[in-house]
């Protein structure tokens, strides 16, 4: 009966556990993070992923999360305005990066046609984040004003819920391209089912990934600490791993990577 | 308050509680008069929607019926696109969903006709088409009714699999429960408590009327 009690209460033995709200852009890259981190110190760190403007939503509206993964270095700033963030935690980790993706299958050839791939008459149906709510999907908005062509593929664009249902939509096979993160595109699950071309950072406002601890978080140290990890050689290495590094100019401009 | 978002939705659920109508009436006679002996592996099967998440159909008419699979593509080559992310494809996953809340309703209120009458019927030479048409129906109304409001407005509420499927198109595939997700994760809580408002009432009002035709008329009228 004890064991479970003990069972159904679970997390009493992990004092030190904390629970982190993050970009859906970070889906890929931070259980990795979190295992190795876990490895190192003992301690664990349960995920909730989502837009950010969602998560921002919610934190607002009480939700118990200790450190915020922001896509958009907006939404942390309001949070820390609105007295809800430390300003002293920010910490700005990476760029983010917009890419145009395309299943191996698909018959365009993204170095050449670039955003233009988008008006070939073979893409029926394109798939973003839903700009109202998330970073990715703003910058991919503005991506295609900036090159001019959103009036003519508006009413092609389907929006997912959040990044990752943009590149779930896309990578099922059920749209023919999608302007997802960098992060998904060089996350194992899609690495070798397509291909993707690389929007250059001019086009749209600079995605800021940025971090921050939480005013109503119990365990300032233990969020303080994970987010400390995250200038660990190790941690760094990882992040680079899934495109998020701190060099926006890394993958140069319209550079095909793959 | 989004009206465009508002009648896209009534359509849909007008357009799904009459085809229901259709679908729902031979399943629900066959599973009234059937003797089969694994009659209720059907029953089981048609009552599946009532416990099944939303996401295993979503995911269903995602992948299942996404280009990828044979079905996909078969109806990619009839219909020159995906069911994914189109009207269409909310309706069938909406007839699925809300089967049961039509063919349940049927199937109840035709096996509540009286057998005699059905052997009357039939001892005066009608067939059992005939014998449905003329006896079985007309007593079954009240059934007819609840399973098409029911119907009507499970669809109206429905979240799970438009989420999934329904990549949020304005004027196609962004229903009113969508929208109102959409208002509260953007904080504009006035808007989403017009809409949320407007879906209670006409909730209710849909129960009402279900509630009102099942109703035993000597609660109203005590001394008929």
């Amino acid at each position: 009966m004890l064991a479970l009690i003990f069972l159904l209460t679970g997390t009493f033995a992990t004092a030190q556990e904390i629970t982190v709200a993050a970009a859906a852009d970070m889906s890929a890259a931070l259980p990795e993070l979190v295992a190795a981190y876990t490895k190192k110190t003992g301690h664990a760190v349960k995920l909730s992923f989502g837009a950010s403007g969602n998560l921002t939503n919610q934190i607002r509206n009480g939700a118990p999360f200790d450190l915020f993964f922001s896509a958009d270095e907006e939404y942390p700033q309001q949070l820390i305005a609105e007295g809800l963030a430390s300003k002293e935690t920010l910490y700005r980790y990476a760029v983010g990066r917009l890419v145009l993706w395309v299943p191996s299958d698909s018959p365009l050839d993204l170095s050449k046609l670039g955003m233009n791939a988008l008006l070939d008459p073979s893409v029926k149906k394109i798939s973003i984040a839903n700009p109202a709510t998330a970073p990715y999907g703003r910058a991919a908005a503005a991506a295609l004003r900036h090159f001019g062509i959103y009036d003519e593929v508006s009413s092609r664009l389907v929006v997912g819920e959040n990044v990752s249902q943009a590149a779930q939509f896309v990578e099922s096979g059920n749209v023919q391209a999608g302007l997802i993160a960098l992060s998904h595109a060089l996350a194992p699950a899609m690495k070798e089912k397509g291909r993707y071309w690389t929007v250059p950072l001019d086009a749209y406002p600079t995605l800021n990934q940025a971090a921050v601890v939480l005013a109503k978080s119990k365990q300032q140290d233990a969020a303080r600490k994970f987010l400390e990890f995250l200038r660990d050689p190790e941690a760094t290495a990882l992040l680079t791993q899934y495109g998020f590094s701190l060099s926006a100019e890394k993958h140069s401009s319209g550079e095909r990577v793959k | 308050m989004n009206w465009e978002a508002f009648w896209l939705t009534v359509r849909l659920a007008g357009i799904v509680s009459t085809l229901l109508i259709a679908i729902g009436i031979p399943i629900a006679y066959w599973l009234t008069y059937s003797r089969w002996r694994w009659k209720f592996l059907i029953e089981a099967a048609v009552a599946l929607p009532i416990v099944l998440p939303p996401t295993v159909l979503g995911f269903y008419v995602l992948v299942a019926l996404g280009s990828r699979s044979p079905l996909g593509r078969w109806w990619e080559s009839i219909t020159g696109h995906t069911l994914a992310f189109t009207f269409e494809g909310l309706a069938i996953g909406s007839l699925v969903y809300s089967l049961p809340f039509a063919v349940q309703p049927f199937a109840a209120s035709f096996g509540a006709v009286d057998a005699a009458l059905l052997r009357a019927s039939a001892s005066l030479g009608h067939s059992p088409v005939q014998t449905f048409r003329r006896i079985v129906l007309p007593l079954s109304k009240a059934g007819l009714v609840t399973g098409f409001a029911l119907s009507f407005a499970h669809t109206l509420g429905e979240f799970g699999v438009v989420l999934m499927v329904g990549g949020n198109i304005p004027g196609v595939t962004r229903t009113i429960s969508i929208d109102i997700y959409d208002q509260v994760q953007t904080a504009n809580y006035s808007s989403a408590n017009q809409t949320a408002l407007l879906l209670l009432l006409i909730s209710f009002l849909v129960l009402s009327m279900v509630y009102g035709v099942n109703r035993h008329p000597w609660v109203v009228v005590p001394w008929r």
